[in-house]
């Protein structure tokens, strides 16, 4: 038998893997380029915009498509919120200490983990996807849902590198990023700029976890894989760069998809801790990064 | 020249990306002097007593000392062969005494070794250490915290963990700064009688510090010497007054 | 030869005179969970040095810890040598293992160091539940009867015996605790310190700070080590939950809440937190939140921990 069918087939599996993976790694990403720490309780994020999403299908009435809409929006707000609370809480008053940031996201991981086994329960939700549409290749039908995410993720992204380009909330992180200091000494509002980068790294993993709720069910321990191919992207793709991240989250996902045809899930996740691992010791500007030619 | 050179430089080179902080320095000092580097600010002092020190790596050139080529040295390796360095900002052990600060200077003379069969004695160490702190008047503050310490017994602290290493060659990093005038007095003490015993190269801001101590005076500028010669001779370079003194005034 | 710090020596003894005490005061089930706390204390008292003294925040001890384990259980089991040659086994294992994880994260620094352990630790658990066929996986092996006692020196000791583990666990946790009293509170231990505190420092006094931390890395490692294989062998039973992250997490909560840098900081956080989590998963099966909260407190409030605060306080000496 031909083998493109599969090859299409994988590539389409990957690309929408890479989409969903962009979303995610970018906010743990942007958190890191912005504001230098790294927050462990990023899978969490995801994790509670899938089960927002399940929360509004199974509360609001009328066709998919309406509380997946509901969805959408809600679940970035609500995510975004506690985001800002945790760093109003927690962050600021550690003053962005690197490794008391770690500490307290393990410890923010852990709390909103439990607190979402206590109030969803243990059992992984399905959610029903907005819509029904099956796009008609010569060998296989396929869900267009699936495309809607990839669109999805394009256009988010799309939209987020013109606002970090050309607005100016953008220019404040950029000047934020490149120093503190300077950037406060100009006025620049940075402890304002550290709240809503926070908010929206956490936003973005929201709407990933929203996006594939239909194709993967709600689980309150769904953030951990996430969270470590969020962390393969961002280290691979060089630590805060939002192009690297871009780039690698295409690339892993879509070798992902691949490989997991040919490996056990187990020895792919051994493959990329170790791959994090080993580029941190050897490569810490990442593999796509420039310095240390 | 009748005597053998302590330290000495050829060629020695850093860029930071296209800026060169340090280029193309030819240097040398003699055993049991005390020269100072002078220059304006950015003139690539700090860099280049780093340089020596191993601090930072150096582009091209070589440093060679006590006869022997130490450019591929690292820092610990060069601080054991005898080169002592003490930091331009106040570098000490803020939660530990000051008797505890110098003892780890102590122990790296006497037990270089990390896991070393040849037993010293803390008692010695401490002994050691407890008249380093003596010989720049830290001597009756030896069990108070080094991070309560006023500034300026900071500085002291700094100066006597690099006396502790019992080094060839003591650089001093801006010593003075923030110091007060009867400090900056007991200071020049300081260091007079540390030179009985080892050559001392120091940067320094305070020209009336440089004029009182210093046997040799090099000045830097963007990277490179700009001049070298007695204080006397320095204060008289026509080069010198217009690139710094001249500025200064 | 003098001894420095006599005052927490004597605490020491005293310490441990008070918990031999102890087995003939409490109940049963208490001398069983004082056991666990003691073999829990020198894993967090091993995870202290590398933390505590040395100041580097390690995310990925699990991994020494279930070095510990897997090499004496598994040699225990497959081998089916003595308990006391399979606890060596398990001990080299841990000290092999942190040696070259040590050369490896050591070249990092802060958060990548972190990063670098946590995921050094992830790739071995996943190595457990890969090779589940010999390791058992998340099932996990149970020692046969053949290895539940043992005799050294004439000695005859049965691990079924409550007394016994108690007792057993004792004598470790008393080795180790005077072993590291000798290692922190001599001259290396001022060198872990110095390190902590200002290495740049430490090394312009000409030590070589990257052979201190892999020192104090390997010591780590294999003091964790020493801990994993004594729960295996004394429990007789071996899993990949010993290897998993919130073992990591166990040992950095216990030395936090305890206070990091002080010798006896692990012991009372271990003591503290085990019967309260022990309390709390009788009540709760998401009693992980109160780590989670306590972790945030921790390090909002009390960073110090207990007797981190105790010394800052009153006590200069408890270090």
């Amino acid at each position: 038998m031909d083998i493109a069918p599969y090859l299409l087939l994988a590539t389409l599996e990957g690309l929408v893997q890479a989409s969903v993976l962009m979303l995610t790694a970018l906010g743990l990403s942007l958190v890191f380029g912005v504001m230098r720490v790294v927050n462990v309780a990023h899978g969490e994020f995801f994790m509670l915009g899938a089960v927002a999403a399940w929360v509004c299908a199974s509360l609001i009435p009328g066709p998919p498509y309406v509380p997946f809409i509901a969805a959408l929006l809600v679940a970035p707000l609500f995510v975004g919120a506690l985001a800002w609370a945790s760093d109003w809480a927690i962050l600021k008053r550690i003053d962005y200490n690197p490794e008391a940031t770690i500490v307290s996201t393990i410890g923010l991981m852990y709390i909103i983990q439990q607190m979402t086994l206590i109030t969803f329960g243990p059992d992984a939700q399905a959610v029903e996807a907005p819509f029904y549409y099956t796009v008609r290749f010569p060998w296989f039908g396929y869900s267009g849902y699936k495309f809607f995410i990839i669109a999805v993720a394009v256009v988010l992204v799309g939209g987020l590198l013109y606002l970090l380009r050309h607005s100016k909330v953008g220019l404040y992180m950029r000047a934020t990023q490149l120093d503190r200091e300077t950037a406060q000494n100009f006025g620049i509002p940075v402890t304002k700029v550290y709240s809503g980068v926070f908010a929206v790294g956490a936003m973005l993993a929201a709407i990933g976890g929203v996006l594939v709720v239909p194709s993967q069910q709600a689980h309150y321990l769904m953030g951990h894989d996430p969270l470590l191919l969020s962390f393969v992207v961002v280290i691979v793709g060089g630590l805060g760069s939002i192009p690297g991240t871009i780039a690698a989250a295409i690339l892993i996902g879509m070798s992902d998809g691949l490989l997991s045809v040919f490996f056990s899930p187990t020895l792919a996740k051994i493959f990329s801790t170790l791959l994090v691992a080993l580029v941190l010791v050897f490569r810490p500007q990442g593999l796509f990064g420039k310095a240390g030619r | 020249m009748a005597e053998i050179a302590l330290l000495k430089t050829k060629g020695l080179t850093r860029y930071f990306g296209g800026l060169k902080a340090v280029e193309n320095v030819d240097f040398q000092i003699r055993e049991r002097e005390v020269r100072a580097i002078i220059g304006p600010n950015g003139a690539g002092k700090s860099t280049f007593v780093n340089l020596l020190s191993g601090r930072i790596k150096a582009t091209s050139g070589s440093v060679e000392f006590a006869g022997e080529d130490i450019s591929r040295m690292p820092a610990h390796k060069r601080v054991r062969k005898g080169i002592a360095y003490t930091f331009q900002i106040t570098n000490i052990y803020g939660s530990m005494s000051v008797l505890e600060n110098i003892c780890v200077a102590v122990h790296n003379r006497l037990r270089p070794s990390l896991l070393s069969r040849n037993h010293v004695s803390e008692v010695d160490i401490e002994a050691e250490a407890a008249e380093a702190a003596k010989s720049v008047g830290l001597g009756d503050r030896l069990s108070e915290v080094a991070g309560t310490l006023a500034y300026g017994h900071q500085r002291l602290l700094e100066v006597a963990m690099g006396l502790a290493l019992q080094p060839k060659l003591l650089i001093l990093d801006e010593p003075t700064q923030g110091l007060s005038d009867s400090e900056i007095a007991s200071f020049k003490e300081v260091v007079r009688a540390v030179n009985k015993v080892t050559t001392v190269l120091l940067i320094e801001h305070n020209m009336d510090v440089v004029m009182t101590l210093a046997d040799q005076i090099t000045v830097m500028e963007r990277g490179t010497i700009l001049a070298e010669g007695t204080p006397d001779a320095i204060m008289n370079n026509a080069a010198v007054q217009a690139a710094y003194l001249g500025a200064r005034a | 030869m003098s001894l420095r710090n006599k005052k927490l020596f004597l605490l020491c003894l005293a310490t441990l005179a008070g918990l031999f005490v102890l087995q003939f005061l409490l109940s049963d089930y208490l001398v069983l969970a004082f056991t666990r706390i003691l073999i829990l204390a020198v894993f967090a008292m091993g995870y202290n040095v590398l933390m505590g003294y040395t100041g580097l925040v390690s995310l990925g001890h699990a991994m020494f810890f279930g070095a510990g384990v897997y090499g004496a259980g598994l040699c225990s089991y497959y081998l089916g040598t003595s308990l006391p040659v399979a606890f060596l086994a398990g001990i080299l294992a841990a000290i092999a293992l942190s040696f070259l994880i040590g050369l490896l994260a050591l070249r990092t620094q802060t958060v990548s160091f972190m990063i670098v352990t946590l995921m050094f630790s992830q790739a071995a658990f996943l190595l457990i539940l890969y090779f589940s066929e010999f390791t058992g996986g998340d099932q996990g092996l149970t020692l046969p009867t053949s290895a539940r006692s043992f005799s050294l020196f004439g000695l005859a000791v049965d691990m079924t015996s409550g007394v016994a583990r108690y007792n057993l666990a004792l004598s470790v946790f008393g080795v180790v605790l005077l072993g590291l009293f000798a290692f922190t509170q001599g001259p290396v231990g001022r060198l872990l310190i110095a390190v902590r505190e200002n290495e740049d420092r430490t090394r312009m006094l000409g030590f070589d700070t990257y052979a201190i931390k892999l020192l104090a890395f390997t010591v780590s490692g294999g003091i964790s080590g020493v801990a994993g294989a004594l729960y295996g062998l004394m429990f007789g039973y071996i899993g990949s939950a010993f290897a998993e992250f919130k073992i990591s997490i166990e040992a950095l909560l216990f030395t936090l809440v305890g206070g990091p840098g002080s010798l006896l900081g692990p012991l009372v956080g271990t003591g503290l937190m085990t019967l309260l989590i022990d309390r709390l998963s009788g009540v709760t099966t998401a009693y992980l939140i109160v780590v989670g909260a306590l972790l945030v407190v921790l390090t909002l409030w009390f960073p110090k921990g207990i007797l981190g605060s105790l010394r800052d306080r009153w006590l200069p000496w408890l270090k």
